[in-house]
């Protein structure tokens, strides 16, 4: 794999693109490439058929009717699950947790189908869940704080299947308590920010998954200011 | 003029009476620029008063996501010709800041409002408009406005219940065409700008938008693109009447021009001819405190606000004429959208090569997007350190909402 080119799908940027979360993708082509593993963006628009040849799917939050078109897109043209049977590197973000599950029920009480990749079902909560949040990854899985911005009506309940991702310290998050899920090699996750800019550690764990190879740190000192301000800034 | 504004009944009288003294107590005790606090005080006193003030007055409003200050201040200088208008200025474009606008000229026949886009159906509702303006609509501030489907949906919904009001809407978008889509009176105007990241969807069927050059239709229904009564050409403008007019604005960029189309199809609806219009808009240079230039130590600092996404984007686009270095300036307070994700849908990548500071409150965030971009930068807070630690010479300083609010304030006093 060291000799190939990792293949990032940007899973339906033109829906799933509202929070600026195409920096995601920039962040894992970014990190790659500084340390001299070949990485490309492969954007897949609504309308063109899903590959399921990339090594890394990132899948954006959206508003309502985009996240239902986004789902239909998906189901019809399943690349993204034929991918994951096939081992690929997953993270979904916001709409992404509530796709990814059994179902999601909105505010309107329709429930809809999701893709089955997680153990989860979605609602839609009381009131909207909005700011800071900071959340400590569970079992040490990647070095924490897990920080970033929430922006979203819906609640996750996770299945035994799915762990969660952390557990929330401010913020929302899932439920109030935890935040996120991992099941496999995909990883959900409410925050924006977007979330792998804001937690290097975390898009680390997911090269390094996609690779098979383990990476040092980079030292960026702009990023370990701007984590140190945000965490002050939420407590 | 025999349509002066109509007598005010005494509750709303009192109301204004008592709006203006606070306003000129917060000027007076260094509180504020008082464009506010009067009309939140006389709407406290009567809700009404916004409906009341602009009754017997023709209105235009004017709202959208990027543009709205120019737009109303172009529109403003035009309608100008018929007589004296009443207009919010410095971007106090809620309801406290109409009613303070209306008070303050108690006599002017004519009336422009900018509006906030959240505030459109209430504003329109109560000041009943012969004209509205709706420019652009974009993702802007998502914490605080919502997700611009929504917005479009209940602009939509106001558009549809407004009576004898001509809607000027920009057919080169999506989520504006389809607001005015179903409006008795709509005026078309071909802006020429667009950003296209929040319409792959239809807002009205869902199904897929598709572009062929300036063209666009939905692939699902029968939305599509109106042909323009007014065409933005290359520095110029072509009317119904398919005059050609050249605008040659003291404004720079290919959205001032847009903001000026716009701005004269609204002025010709309120019965100003088109090159009058254009003759008097023109001389808008300087839209509070933006496009202004300052000087300090030996640099000249072009000051410009940009909000957003697609405000930024066509910023970068002015700057880049001249490689000079560049300030960013970025904030995230209640009135910016705390959430600065919009960062990552900016283009900053055309900045690299460049001298650039990354500045304001948030800056190490800013700092952060243009390490991933390979722009090199240093990072200093202030951003009128910034600008004097740069090389002598003109200066580029881009800022969000507060960030620009604070430091043209800071500057003002400077000088």
């Amino acid at each position: 794999m060291s000799e190939s080119t990792i293949q990032i799908a940007l899973v339906l940027p033109d829906l799933l693109g509202t929070y600026g979360d195409f920096g995601n993708a920039v962040v894992l082509e970014k990190r790659m490439k500084w340390r001299g593993v070949k990485a490309e963006i492969v954007p897949i628009n609504y309308g063109q058929p899903v590959p399921d040849s990339c090594d890394i799917y990132v899948v954006g939050g959206g508003e309502d009717t985009a996240q239902t078109l986004a789902v239909k897109h998906l189901r019809e043209h399943p690349g993204l699950q034929r991918a994951v049977t096939k081992n690929a590197v997953v993270l979904g973000v916001c709409a992404g947790i509530q796709i990814f599950g059994e179902s999601f029920t909105r505010a309107d009480n329709v429930t809809h189908p999701g893709m089955g990749l997680i153990d989860s079902s979605s609602h839609a909560g009381g009131s909207r869940a909005i700011g800071e949040v900071v959340a400590e990854p569970i079992n040490g899985l990647f070095a924490g704080p897990l920080i970033g911005f929430e922006n979203h009506q819906g609640r996750t309940t996770l299945g035994p299947a799915a762990r969660p991702l952390a557990n929330v310290k401010v913020g929302t998050g899932n439920d109030g308590s935890v935040e996120g899920a991992v099941q496999g090699r995909i990883v959900c996750t409410y925050l924006h920010g977007p979330v792998l800019p804001r937690n290097p550690a975390l898009a680390d764990m997911l090269i390094e998954w996609a690779t098979g190879t383990k990476v040092a740190p980079i030292d960026l000192p702009a990023v370990a200011a701007m984590r140190a301000e945000r965490v002050r800034a939420a407590s | 003029m025999n349509d002066s504004p109509a007598r005010l009944p005494l509750r709303t009288a009192a109301a204004v009476k008592l709006g203006n003294l606070s306003s000129t107590l917060s000027q007076k005790m260094g509180l504020g620029a008082g464009g506010m606090i009067g009309g939140r005080v006389a709407l406290k006193l009567d809700p009404q008063a916004l409906n009341r003030l602009t009754q017997g007055r023709r209105v235009a409003v004017v709202t959208g996501t990027n543009g709205k200050t120019t737009s109303t201040m172009m529109l403003a200088r035009a309608v100008g010709a018929l007589g004296e208008v009443a207009t919010n200025h410095s971007g106090a474009n809620m309801p406290d800041g109409h009613v303070t606008a209306l008070s303050k000229q108690p006599d002017a026949p004519y009336a422009v409002l900018e509006c906030d886009e959240a505030y459109f159906p209430a504003v329109a509702g109560a000041s009943n408009p012969s004209v509205a303006v709706i420019l652009n609509l974009s993702r802007d501030q998502l914490d605080r406005v919502g997700e611009v489907r929504t917005i479009e949906r209940s602009l939509r919904d106001a558009v549809n219940k407004l009576q004898n009001c001509t809607i000027i809407a920009n057919c080169d978008d999506v989520m504006v065409t389809s607001a005015a889509w179903n409006a008795p009176k709509v005026v078309w105007v071909a802006t020429g700008t667009g950003w296209h990241h929040d319409s792959a969807s239809c807002p009205r069927c869902g199904n897929p938008i598709r572009w062929q050059g300036e063209h666009w239709h939905c692939t699902g229904c029968d939305l599509a693109r109106p042909h323009p009564n007014w065409i933005t050409a290359d520095e110029a403008m072509i009317t119904p009447e398919h005059q050609k007019l050249e605008l040659r604005l003291t404004l720079p960029g290919k959205f001032n021009q847009a903001n000026a189309v716009m701005a004269s199809a609204a002025a010709h609806a309120m019965g100003v001819p088109a090159d009058e219009a254009v003759r008097r808009l023109r001389s808008v240079s300087n839209v509070s405190g933006r496009y202004r230039t300052i000087q300090r130590n030996g640099r000249s600092a072009r000051l410009l606000l940009s909000k957003n996404p697609a405000g930024w984007s066509e910023t970068l686009t002015v700057v880049k004429e001249a490689n000079h270095p560049a300030v960013l300036v970025i904030n995230a307070n209640e009135a910016d959208g705390r959430d600065l994700s919009w960062l990552w849908d900016v283009p900053f990548e055309r900045l690299q090569g460049r001298t650039v500071i990354a500045s304001g409150e948030r800056a190490t965030d800013l700092a952060v997007r243009l390490t991933y971009a390979e722009v090199q930068h240093s990072i200093v807070p202030d951003p009128l350190k910034a600008i004097d630690q740069m090389p002598q010479g003109a200066v580029e300083v881009i800022a969000n909402y507060t960030a620009f609010r604070d430091l043209n304030a800071r500057a003002a006093a400077d000088e």
